[in-house]
């Protein structure tokens, strides 16, 4: 079993369709969904992690590819720019799970633990340098 | 045993001088004793960096043809002060984009101001101009619209009123509601506590009473050669002072300047407060020259021996009330919590110490490569200043 992190991006014309329930469905994955979006001009995001049997995944994958999403394999829709980043530390008192914080006491320097994010958006609220940034 | 700056800088000029950080001279100063310490440091680099709103700099266009005498001018978007001369404009800091919503929508995101102007202007990057003018008959262009970098200016020149505060705030909100400051987003019922200072590494901390620091004197001004041009706006040396003579609260301030056009754009950074505004966090670094034990001895100070009171941002700072709520010490915030009415409060930072550090070992390399010679003011900073309200008078209306 593996899981893999991943986010969607639908057009209006697939926001209709069932495609996760058909994750589950059929390629016997297990979805955890962070975080879901869908515009005013109904556009749709979506970012969840998977889990399930490689095989099952890549399958998974083909299928997505056969409905017109953009898919984003591997990240979260939370990205932390390590260049833009002041390493002030503003955000760690906002960050709920410790994804961000300080990794070395004497230095002060701050990391990001991608696991550990559940994309709740509070450092993209609290960075004043724009180092925390959201997809959607 | 007493130096001049004259012998300190024919040792940095032959390559042998000793300089050590705020931090590193700490321990040095413990294991060696002050005398023997004295007499082989020669200099100590200090260094902030942190959002400093009252920043800015000077532009000069040079000449289109025909030629403008620039009225209003907006570099992408962001307005810049022209009742200066034909083609020189001051853009400030915390200038918003035009259109920006600001609080319309509150907490305004200010994603874009003149804090990223300057930012984007260090980094090199295209900007647009757009200026109008009435036209007269020697600058008869009335309408400009072209796209520039730092590079196609005659002089791009910071000139930052206020900056390196000796000491500040630490904000708290006990309101029932959060609230969105220049000290950043503070949570309702006193759910978390922020500071800005460097605390041990920072330049005015580690010279208290401005004996080194001074009008006159060479900085690192985010990698350019800059200089202490004036007393800081609001400077108040007229404070409540803890040991050592080490302020409680604001204090001194520097006016500095240089020359963007030698900085590094990792020092120069364009900054935004939700619901607040924008702003500009710099990098700076001074120099302190050892001239006798007892300015070494002043920066030696620890986080522990610096105090910052707690200031309550709903009420007691809007509405001047002058009350403190606690007072911790550096080492205390930066532990990362602190206790108060019985209740644990999790601290961070806007200043960011990391960089902070990093700034005192690049000035230390420089000094120490013989490529930076310090200045000797010429004139001191006021010692027994006070700051003056805004009193509203006139007629009622
Ligand atoms: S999105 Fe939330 S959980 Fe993720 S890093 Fe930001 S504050 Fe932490
Ligand atoms: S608030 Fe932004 S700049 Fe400061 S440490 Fe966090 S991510 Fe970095």
């Amino acid at each position: 079993m593996i899981t893999k992190k991943i986010y969607l991006y639908f057009p209006k014309s697939e926001t209709e369709k069932p495609i996760v329930y058909r994750l589950v469905k059929e390629f016997d994955l297990i979805v955890n969904i962070f975080r879901a979006k869908v515009t005013p001009e109904e556009e749709g995001y979506l970012s969840l992690e998977v889990t399930g049997s490689q095989e099952n995944i890549d399958q998974a994958y083909a299928f997505l590819g056969g409905f017109d999403v953009v898919i984003q394999a591997g990240s979260k829709s939370v990205r932390w720019d390590e260049g833009r980043c002041a390493q002030c530390g503003a955000c760690v008192v906002h960050c709920p799970t410790q994804a961000l914080s300080i990794v070395d006491r004497k230095t002060r320097a701050i990391a990001f633990c991608e696991d550990n994010c559940v994309e709740c958006l509070a450092c993209v609220a609290a960075c004043p340098f724009g180092a925390c940034s959201s997809a959607f | 045993m007493i130096k001049t700056y004259a012998e300190i800088n024919q040792k940095i000029a032959a390559g042998k001088a000793v300089v050590l950080t705020a931090e590193e001279v700490i321990d040095y100063v413990d294991k060696r004793g002050l005398e023997a310490a004295a007499k082989e440091v020669d200099v100590v680099t200090t260094a902030t960096f942190g959002p400093m709103c009252s920043s800015g700099c000077f532009l000069n266009f040079g000449h289109s043809t025909p030629k403008m005498r620039i009225s209003e001018a907006w570099i992408n978007d962001v307005s810049a002060y022209c009742g200066v001369a034909a083609v020189d404009v001051y853009m400030g800091a915390t200038q918003l984009r035009h259109n920006d919503p600001a609080n319309m929508y509150y907490p305004g995101e200010f994603r874009y101001g003149g804090g990223h102007v300057i930012e984007d202007l260090v980094a090199g990057k295209k900007l647009q101009l757009f200026g109008l003018s009435y036209g007269t008959d020697d600058y008869p262009r009335r309408e400009i619209r072209t796209l520039f970098d730092i590079n196609d200016l005659n002089q791009a020149i910071m000139v930052n009123p206020r900056n390196c505060y000796q000491n500040y705030n630490v904000a708290i909100n006990t309101s029932d509601k959060r609230i969105h400051t220049y000290l950043g987003i503070l949570k309702a019922r006193m759910r978390n506590m922020t500071y800005s200072s460097a605390g041990q590494l920072s330049p005015l901390l580690n010279d208290p009473f401005y004996e080194t620091i001074g009008v006159g004197t060479s900085i690192w001004l985010a990698g350019a050669r800059g200089m202490v041009y004036a007393q800081g706006t609001q400077h108040c040396s007229l404070v409540e002072r803890g040991a050592d003579g080490v302020p409680v609260e604001g204090a001194g301030t520097l006016a500095l300047t240089g020359n963007m056009k030698e900085m590094l754009p990792e020092f120069v950074r364009g900054a935004s407060f939700k619901g607040y505004g924008v702003s500009l966090a710099l990098g700076v670094g001074i120099p302190i020259p050892i001239l006798n034990p007892e300015i070494l001895r002043r920066t030696t100070v620890r986080d522990r021996d610096i105090m910052a009171c707690v200031i309550d941002y709903s009420v007691d700072y809007p509405e001047k009330t002058g009350k403190v709520l606690a007072r911790y010490n550096y080492e205390q915030l930066r532990s990362g919590e602190v206790e108060l009415d019985g209740k644990k409060v999790p601290v961070t930072s806007l200043s960011s110490y990391n960089k902070a550090l990093r700034i005192c070992d690049l000035l230390k390399a420089e000094i120490e490569g013989g490529r930076f010679l310090l200045s000797e003011p010429s004139q001191r900073l006021p010692l027994n200043q006070g700051m003056k309200p805004l009193n509203i008078t006139g007629p009622a209306r």
